[in-house]
């Protein structure tokens, strides 16, 4: 949906969306990553699974809720990219507890 | 938890943010500048470090925007906490619950000056949710943060200078939009024009911005965009498995598209002032609600303070002369300097702000969102993002006996998702005013609690 101009700005940071190395402009943020990745959801509602992604980029909307490195939950339109971030779409609700589930401490 | 102390904490560092933490920093205040961003600008500057040197992204962004930028880095006095968000204020202790980097912080303020900007008003039309739909701003951001720029066919609909001004930058990225569909009412213009008071000298007072806004519709018509114009009846249409978007329909016309971007202008973002319990007024021109404020940005509550376009949408430079005259009367009330001394220094300030906001009543009639903005017509239209609440379930609601969007949330859950209703409250508050017969201030306004961001409860439990 979105593509690079590498020539403005160069991608330097290496990140995994949904599994799939990704390398993005650094500044950018875990939705950008998302959309440059060319994902077709970033999350699937709590309330119908209806897919969703990205749609304010200004952490107002929460559409991009997303789990980063293991956290669900995340507004991944405020989290800037670092050097092997794991972005994995979230789908439905964020489960309260899971089998061998990142300790969030 | 020990909490660090400030004179002054200032949430965003947006133009208002910056230039009231430079005017504070100046007179000898500690500041702390907490924002949710990695990098100084709010949105209208957004990543201007990295991408001044765009050259999709010229003018007052590259100028103004990185030169601010650079002063507030360069100020000594300044406690800048990028990337850290307030979820919480304890106003009786000046108490600030932060989540940053390194986990939870205590933020203790002798006054606090929110600075917290606008977010682009919610366009709810039918398929709005589909994947390929998403407010122009976010392309501009994607723009200014990572340099992207959308791929295939894109559309923009709505109205208001960011439109024609993310056409054009588009277009010098070298994806300039196929089509604009400008939702401004045929006459519109001549309407704005002929509206009482004194225009004449608000137009001649705004005759730079005017110019400016003249010249980017040129550019943006010579790059091969197509204009419709008075559109009406939008509808986001969906693929054949739902799944994303494939066109957008409206009154008398279709087309293909792979990406729509919706604009209706921007509102205060009000969540923070509104979860504080402070006086708001519903701004009868601007159609949203702002916070109560003084002729220095002072608000119902002695602690606090808000500045830029968070207390009423008046533009960046307005933002920075807001900004700055409420850090002097912060120094006041903190007795740094004497009322005469405040008044003395805030009388340019004074005179830059009315300039910049000479062409706001004219450009507030023009770009006026259309009653199905504010109210959407089909009820099938979700207004509620987070819980898929449709328009006419809210008209139901309303019928039922809800009388405010507080009474909706219990009745259907509206604004009780993730987002706290900072996409849907204002269009509730619309759907149950035009339902009851009622004017919306009467409807009222979500009143939101802490945390203000979702927390772990980890992060919850370092305090």
């Amino acid at each position: 949906m979105f593509a690079q101009r590498p020539d403005i700005r160069p991608a330097t940071v290496d990140v995994f969306v949904a599994g799939q190395p990704v390398r993005v402009p650094e500044g950018a943020t875990a939705a950008a990553a998302v959309l440059l990745a060319g994902l077709p959801a970033i999350r699937e509602t709590p309330v119908t699974g209806s897919p969703r992604l990205p749609y304010c980029m200004m952490g107002v909307c929460f559409d991009c809720l997303a789990e980063i490195d293991g956290i669900a939950n995340r507004q991944s339109c405020t989290v800037a990219v670092r050097p092997g971030m794991r972005i994995e779409p979230q789908r439905g609700a964020r489960p309260a507890w899971r089998e061998g589930a990142v300790h969030e401490g | 938890m020990r909490a660090d102390m400030a004179d002054l904490a200032i949430i965003g560092a947006g133009p208002a943010g910056m230039s009231a933490a430079l005017e504070a920093a100046g007179l000898g205040l500690s500041v702390a500048v907490i924002d949710e961003q990695p990098a100084p600008g709010g949105q209208v500057f957004r990543a201007v470090e990295a991408a001044a040197a765009d050259p999709a992204l010229t003018g007052e962004y590259a100028a103004e925007g990185a030169a601010l930028a650079r002063r507030f880095r360069a100020m000594p006095g300044i406690d800048y906490r990028p990337d850290t968000t307030l979820w919480h204020a304890d106003l009786e202790s000046g108490a600030l619950s932060l989540r940053g980097p390194h986990g939870t912080a205590l933020l203790r303020a002798k006054r606090l000056l929110l600075a917290t900007g606008a977010q682009e008003r919610p366009v709810p039309v039918p398929g709005w949710t589909l994947p390929g739909v998403m407010g122009a701003g976010a392309a501009q951001i994607l723009l200014k943060q990572a340099g992207a720029v959308p791929k295939g066919r894109v559309v923009l609909a709505g109205q208001g200078p960011l439109l024609w001004l993310l056409a054009v930058q588009l277009a010098r990225a070298g994806a300039p939009p196929a089509l604009l569909l400008e939702t401004s009412a045929p006459g519109a213009l001549g309407r704005a024009l002929r509206a009482g008071g004194p225009m004449g000298r608000q137009l001649w007072n705004g005759r730079a911005m005017l110019g400016k806004g003249a010249l980017m519709m040129l550019e943006a018509r010579r790059a091969g965009m197509k204009i419709v114009r008075g559109a009406r009846r939008l509808r986001a249409q969906a693929s054949a498995d739902g799944a994303r978007l494939r066109g957008v329909s409206w009154e008398g016309g279709s087309t293909d598209c792979d990406l729509l971007l919706l604009h209706e202008g921007v509102i205060p973002s009000t969540h923070i002032t509104r979860a504080m319990g402070l006086d708001h007024q519903w701004d009868a021109a601007q159609l949203c609600w702002r916070p109560a404020l003084d002729g220095w940005g002072a608000t119902s509550h002695g602690l606090v303070a808000v500045a830029g376009d968070g207390g009423g949408i008046g533009g960046w430079q307005a933002a920075v002369r807001g900004g700055a005259l409420a850090a002097l009367d912060a120094a006041h009330r903190l007795g740094r300097i004497t009322a005469g001394e405040r008044d003395r220094r805030a009388a340019d300030h004074r005179h830059a702000l009315s300039a910049a906001l000479a062409l706001r009543p004219f450009l507030d009639r023009l770009y006026a969102p259309a009653p199905e903005v504010l109210a959407p017509r089909d009820d099938s239209t979700i207004v509620c993002r987070c819980e898929e609440i449709t328009a006419g379930e809210v008209r139901q609601a309303a019928r039922l006996g809800a009388t405010g969007p507080n009474q909706a949330k219990a009745y259907l859950r509206a604004g009780m998702g993730p987002c706290q209703g900072r996409m849907c409250g204002t269009t509730v508050a619309s759907l149950i005013a035009e339902t009851r017969g009622i004017p919306v201030e009467q409807a009222g306004a979500l009143r939101p609690r802490a945390p203000y961001k979702p927390i772990t409860v980890g992060e919850l439990a370092e305090l």
